[in-house]
Order: structure tokens, then C-alpha cells, then sequence
């Protein structure tokens, strides 16, 4: 059972390299990336020695300067987050968030197969920085190869002193501990997360406190940080915080990894600047994505993960940018674009998501529960032929009980809508109620003929007896 | 009583010295059970509740809320054929479709004879590669009809390196005594970590 190389398997598809300058994505091209022999002859694990000749105060403030924005799909900034831990509270924790899991999300998988010793020297940056005395990697159940990969790069970083007692022969001391998950999306909320990892049901904490930071593990200080946020540490420390500002803009610097999935010619994962790369760059240049398939129009785009609220066309030239991105009705969340060409049943296409969501509720606040699994119905029996008219309003009362008020959605100026921007309210403590809707608003906000022509041959006529019908 | 074989046994123990609670290691020790004998039964359950120190239905609460986890015994490989969007999109009801067909049985089931069981899953991190699929939890990319009986042939011979369902990494985290450095309750430690030398070290 315990083999010594693991399964051996060929490198994970899917990243396209292009001109950007590559930080996390590196030595995604050598064949044996994911080795410590090739991460030492690449550099590896200088950032962490140059950590080491600094004092813990001086690397958190270089991280903090370098405005490294979260990449799990919040984008909050990973310096400032670790700046919550309440002083003098001990023992403080690190648990890496590697339970990506947000539908059209690929990339901390691709950094755990293909370099995880980047992603454990970010981690032991991490825990020097902020006093963190134990560090646990939680990776996704579903990813066998990920955890055989990490697991090998932990045993080999154990034995040449990169992790454990006296790190490099100083007094930093500090052990990771691989987890795993085992199949729940919700997990990847940070306060499930850690519920998860105390052994519990992976249910949300209620809020407040909003961050683990300040009650986390066991109700210790505990900074809750994603793979790729994490990946990042190692270049910033080896040429800081200046060289990576230098890239993208100064509200969004550095690069970021997006996925591209659905119909365009060459989906794939590709590293990005962050700030200025604008969704046309990436979906239609010939170095990236080359456009939509077959020649194909674009109909929608989601921007940001299955929770974000949809694009079309009239979105195309905004940028990777945040403060940009809300306004206009949407997220870049966990950097996943699923794209949706002319041919697309788009009702079928949201009940794709809302199933999702409505299948990974934890079951915790009512309007989820039974909302995702309600919304799932009606948009179901829509997209089956057996929906009325009034099932489209339905759609939207179910969807109230869950974010009231006005959910965010993009412009759509052919027919003069103007944009709701980003965040929504909610009646739910975490994301995963309002993420069943958001699908559903989108499309029928911007598409509501294609949903007027589904029910349009049961007008007048009750559910009954369409069903009987049937 | 005595479920786990005495060298799961030892491991489990090891495990359970890595976290600051016992309880911490509970998910790590249902993978190892279902890695023992492929699913998680009360037997099971009971040992790992002993062992953790909860009770054998704090451990049922736990286990029954993640999926991965099987409370009966399932095929041999659990084929999840992903269903969500971007897999949706580029033809995974139709590979679903073709599973059942090949298999005989529909999403959720077993082969009689024990060796398949097709599930519809949620998204699997490999967006880009639609449709895609896992056996036992490794994937499959870009996977047609025919590619996917030439799986299914592949996997009923003994020609392929797929572990039994259960098995997750293969490679097992080792801490070499001399470098582990431990851990403690969180109620037993009130001090900085020696590198933060207390005096300033709170931001």
C-alpha cells in the first residue's frame, strides 16, 4: 500500500504557457517539476532562507507591502488578514485551504501535482512570519494524485531539513501536517474548513467573528490561506515586494491563474498580470484561449467561479481587477471563466449550477436547504418542458428568500438594464445558498426570452395539469 | 471489536500523535478504513470512536456528511463522471448516458459483479479537460464513449496501475522522529513560538 513514487502518471493537462511573466507557474514546463531535486537546481527554497536572515516582523510587513490579494475568491489581502491575529494569543495555527472544489476552479490542483514544494515553502514562510506553530495542508478528498505528490515533496523536505525541528539549522521549528478532505464543496469555506479539520460535520461558523484569524482552530488565532495565495510567497521573498508590484497595478498586482473552460478553441489554465489583462485578451488572442470554437458567437461568461453572477459580450474589455469587476455586477472570485457560445440551451445550462449548489448545501440555514433544492425543482421541470409562466416568478420569490433585495447582475444595454454591482445581501451564513440562485438570476435576467420560450406552450394551463399531460 | 489490522493500527496511532486534539484525526482514519476494506462499516466506526475518544456516533455524524465515504460496500472502481457545468457543456450527459448503457446499470449503482460503480459528480478540478471523469479518484480527460469503454476494458484487466476504491495517496506522510516536533493541546501552550522572541513580535 505504500508505494514509494506514487501513481505514476503523466503531468496534469492543461496549462498553456503565453508571454506573461511566470511566478507561480514557473517550472510547470520540466517534466519532473514536482521533484525537490528540480525545485533546489530552480531556485527552491531560497525565499525561505532569505526569511530566515530577516526578523518574522520584516517578512510579514514585505508581504503586507506587496499587496499579495487572496486567490481563493475573496481577494482579500493575505498580509493584512494576517495582521488579525489578537497579540500575545498562543498557540496560533496555518491551515492551507487546498479544497478547491468551486465549479470551473483549476489551478491550486495543478500547483499541489506540479509544484508542491513552491506551495510548502510559501507555507513555512507563512508560519515565520506570523508565529504560526503548526501548519495543516488540507487537500481535497477527490485528488489522489495531489496528495501522493505532496505527501512525497513532504517526506523529502522532512529529510533535507526544510520542514520540522530547527528549519536550515535555525531555531524556527515547525511542523505540516497533510490532511484530506473527503468530498463536501462546502469545506472550502474557511470556517467549515476548519470544523472539518477538528473532526466535525464541515458546517460554516456563524459570523461574527469573521475571521479564523482571530478565532479559528480550536478557537486559537488561525490564518486560513489558499494554495495559490500561498505559492506566491516564495518569488515575492526572493525578489520582493517591489518586483511584484511592478506587475499588474497597484491594486491588483502580481499575477493570477485563470482557468478557461467551455467553448472556446483552446480551453485551459494560463497565468495572468493581474490588474490589466481584460477577458477579451484572454478569451480571443491567439496566444491564449484563440477565440470561441467552431467561430462560434459568444452568448455568456461566467467571470469568477459557478457562485458569480454571468458576463456577456458588453463585459468583454473589463479587466482582471476587482474594484473594477463589482460594479459591474460580478466577482473574479476563484479565477474560473466557463464559457458559453451561440448554441447554448442557457436554462439548461444554470440548472448545471444550481444543482450543484443545491446538492452541497450543508443543510445548516433553512433558506438554503430548502431553497437550492426548490430552486433545482422549478428550474428542472422549465428546462423539461413542464413549466408555466408563472414558475419564472417563482423562480425569483425562492431566490428572495435567500438574498433579498436587489442581486447584483451585469448591464445589458441593448434593452437600457443598467447593472446591480456585487455583493448581494443574505439570509444564509455562508455563500453556498445565494450561489444556488445567482445562476439563475443571470440567466434569466439577461436571457429571459430563452425562458419565456420553454414554458411558453403551458401559458394559462396549471402545473397539474401539464404534469397529467405528460 | 479490533477492526483495523495491526499495521493500520500503528498508523492510525501515528496519525492521531500528528494533531493538537485526537478527535482532528477522525476524517484521516475513515480514509483508512475505507482504504482497509474499500467501505466504512460500524465495526469501523466503533474502533476509530475509541481511538479518537468520542463516541462511535459522533464518528457516524462525521462520516455520513462527506460523500467520499461509504457506509455500504460499493464496485471495486467508483467511476464519477463529472456533471456540472463545464463538463455539461462539452457532452458529460451523454458520456453519462453511454456509462449506464456499457455498464447496465444506472448512476449510483453497481455492477453485479461487483467491479464498477457509476457515479454523477460534481466538479473535479479539471475544468479544462471536459468531460471528465474519475476512477477511484484519479482522472480521466477529455473522455469520449469510446474512450470510455476502452477504460472500462482496461480496468477489468489486470493490465493498469488504479489502486482498489479506498485507496487514496499512496505515498503516506513519514516524520522522521528527529524532526517531528510535536504537538500539545492548545491549552498547553501559552507562549510565543521561540522564533517571534515574544518582546515585539505582536503585530
Amino acid at each position: 500500500m505504500t508505494g514509494i513514487g506514487g501513481t505514476p502518471i503523466p503531468h496534469a493537462p492543461g496549462f498553456v504557457a503565453n508571454d506573461t511573466p511566470r511566478i507561480v507557474t514557473a517550472r510547470f514546463d520540466y517534466e519532473d517539476s514536482y521533484t525537490l531535486e528540480r525545485y533546489e537546481a530552480t531556485g527552491g527554497y531560497q525565499g525561505l532562507r532569505k526569511a530566515l536572515q530577516q526578523t518574522p516582523e520584516e517578512v510579514h510587513s514585505e508581504v503586507r507591502d506587496a499587496t499579495l490579494l487572496g486567490r481563493g475568491g475573496a481577494g482579500f489581502p493575505a498580509g493584512v488578514k494576517w495582521g488579525f491575529c489578537p497579540p500575545g494569543v498562543w498557540p496560533r495555527y496555518l491551515v492551507v485551504n487546498g479544497d478547491e472544489s468551486e465549479p470551473g476552479t483549476y489551478k491550486d490542483r495543478l500547483l499541489m501535482e506540479l509544484d508542491p514544494h513552491q506551495l510548502i515553502e510559501g507555507c513555512l514562510i507563512a508560519c515565520y512570519a506570523v508565529g504560526l506553530s503548526q501548519c495543516f495542508l488540507y487537500v481535497r478528498g477527490e485528488m489522489a494524485v495531489a496528495q501522493e505528490r505532496v505527501a512525497k515533496a513532504l517526506n523529502d523536505a522532512y529529510s533535507a531539513g526544510y520542514i520540522g525541528k530547527n528549519i536550515l539549522d535555525t531555531e524556527f521549528s515547525v511542523d505540516i501536517i497533510l490532511h484530506w478532505g473527503a468530498g463536501a464543496y462546502v469545506v472550502g469555506e474557511e470556517t467549515a474548513l476548519i470544523e472539518s479539520l477538528e473532526g466535525n460535520r464541515g458546517m460554516p461558523r456563524l459570523k461574527p467573528p469573521y475571521f479564523p484569524a482571530a478565532v479559528g482552530l480550536y478557537g486559537q488565532p488561525t490564518i486560513v490561506n489558499n494554495v495559490e495565495t500561498l505559492s506566491n510567497l516564495p518569488w515575492i521573498l526572493e525578489h520582493g515586494a517591489e518586483a511584484f508590484t511592478a506587475i499588474g497595478t497597484e491594486s491588483s498586482p502580481g499575477t493570477r491563474m485563470v482557468a478557461v473552460s467551455g467553448h472556446v478553441q483552446r480551453p485551459g489554465v494560463y497565468e495572468i498580470v493581474n490588474g490589466t489583462t481584460t477577458f477579451r485578451d484572454l478569451l480571443y488572442s491567439e496566444e491564449m484561449c484563440g477565440g470561441i470554437r467552431n467561430e462560434n458567437q459568444l452568448k455568456a461568461f461566467v467571470p469568477g467561479g459557478g457562485s458569480a453572477p454571468w458576463f456577456t459580450p458588453a463585459q468583454l474589455d473589463l479587466p482582471f481587477e476587482g474594484s473594477q469587476i463589482g460594479p459591474e455586477g460580478s466577482m473574479l472570485g476563484s479565477g474560473a471563466i466557463i464559457v458559453m457560445d451561440e448554441t447554448t440551451d442557457i436554462p439548461a445550462a444554470a440548472l448545471t449550477l444550481t444543482k450543484f449548489y443545491a446538492h452541497e448545501s450543508c443543510g445548516k440555514c433553512v433558506p438554503c436547504r430548502e431553497g437550492g433544492p426548490w430552486l433545482e425543482q422549478i428550474l428542472r421541470r422549465i428546462v423539461d418542458g413542464l413549466g408555466t409562466p408563472r414558475d419564472l416568478d417563482l423562480l425569483f420569490e425562492v431566490g428572495e428568500t435567500i438574498c433579498p433585495g436587489d442581486f447584483p447582475h451585469a448591464a445589458v444595454p441593448s434593452r437600457g438594464i443598467e447593472a446591480v454591482p456585487f455583493p448581494y445581501r443574505m439570509t444564509t451564513i455562508c455563500f453556498v445558498g445565494p450561489s444556488a440562485f445567482a445562476p439563475i438570476h443571470s440567466a434569466l435576467t439577461l436571457f429571459r426570452e430563452e425562458f419565456e420560450e420553454k414554458v411558453a406552450g403551458n401559458k394559462n394551463r396549471t402545473m397539474i395539469e401539464v404534469a397529467v399531460d405528460v | 471489536m479490533n477492526f483495523f489490522s495491526e499495521e493500520n493500527l500503528e498508523h492510525a496511532k501515528v496519525i492521531i500523535r500528528r494533531y493538537p486534539k485526537p478527535r482532528s484525526a477522525m476524517i484521516p482514519l475513515l480514509h483508512l478504513a475505507q482504504e482497509q476494506s474499500g467501505w466504512i462499516s460500524n465495526d469501523a466506526m466503533v474502533e476509530i470512536a475509541e481511538l479518537v475518544g468520542t463516541s462511535s456516533a459522533e464518528v457516524l455524524g462525521t462520516c455520513s456528511f462527506y460523500e467520499m465515504f461509504k457506509r455500504r460496500p460499493v464496485g471495486k472502481y467508483v467511476v464519477n463522471i463529472c456533471t456540472t457545468m463545464s463538463c455539461a457543456l462539452l457532452g458529460a450527459g451523454e458520456l453519462m448516458e453511454h456509462a449506464e448503457r456499457r455498464l447496465g446499470v444506472k448512476s449510483g449503482g453497481t455492477t453485479a459483479d461487483g467491479m464498477f460503480t457509476i457515479e454523477g459528480a460534481e466538479c473535479q478540478a479539471a475544468c479544462t479537460e471536459a468531460p471528465c471523469l474519475q476512477v477511484n479518484y484519479r482522472h480521466r480527460y477529455r473522455v469520449t464513449p469510446d474512450q470510455f469503454d476502452s477504460i472500462v476494458d482496461e480496468l477489468s484487466s489486470t493490465d493498469h496501475d488504479v489502486p482498489d476504491h479506498g485507496v487514496l495517496s499512496q505515498v503516506r506522510q513519514h516524520i522522521p522522529e528527529d524532526r517531528f516536533v510535536g504537538t500539545a493541546p492548545p491549552e498547553d501552550v501559552t507562549s510565543a513560538p521561540v522564533w517571534m522572541h515574544e518582546q515585539g513580535s505582536d503585530q
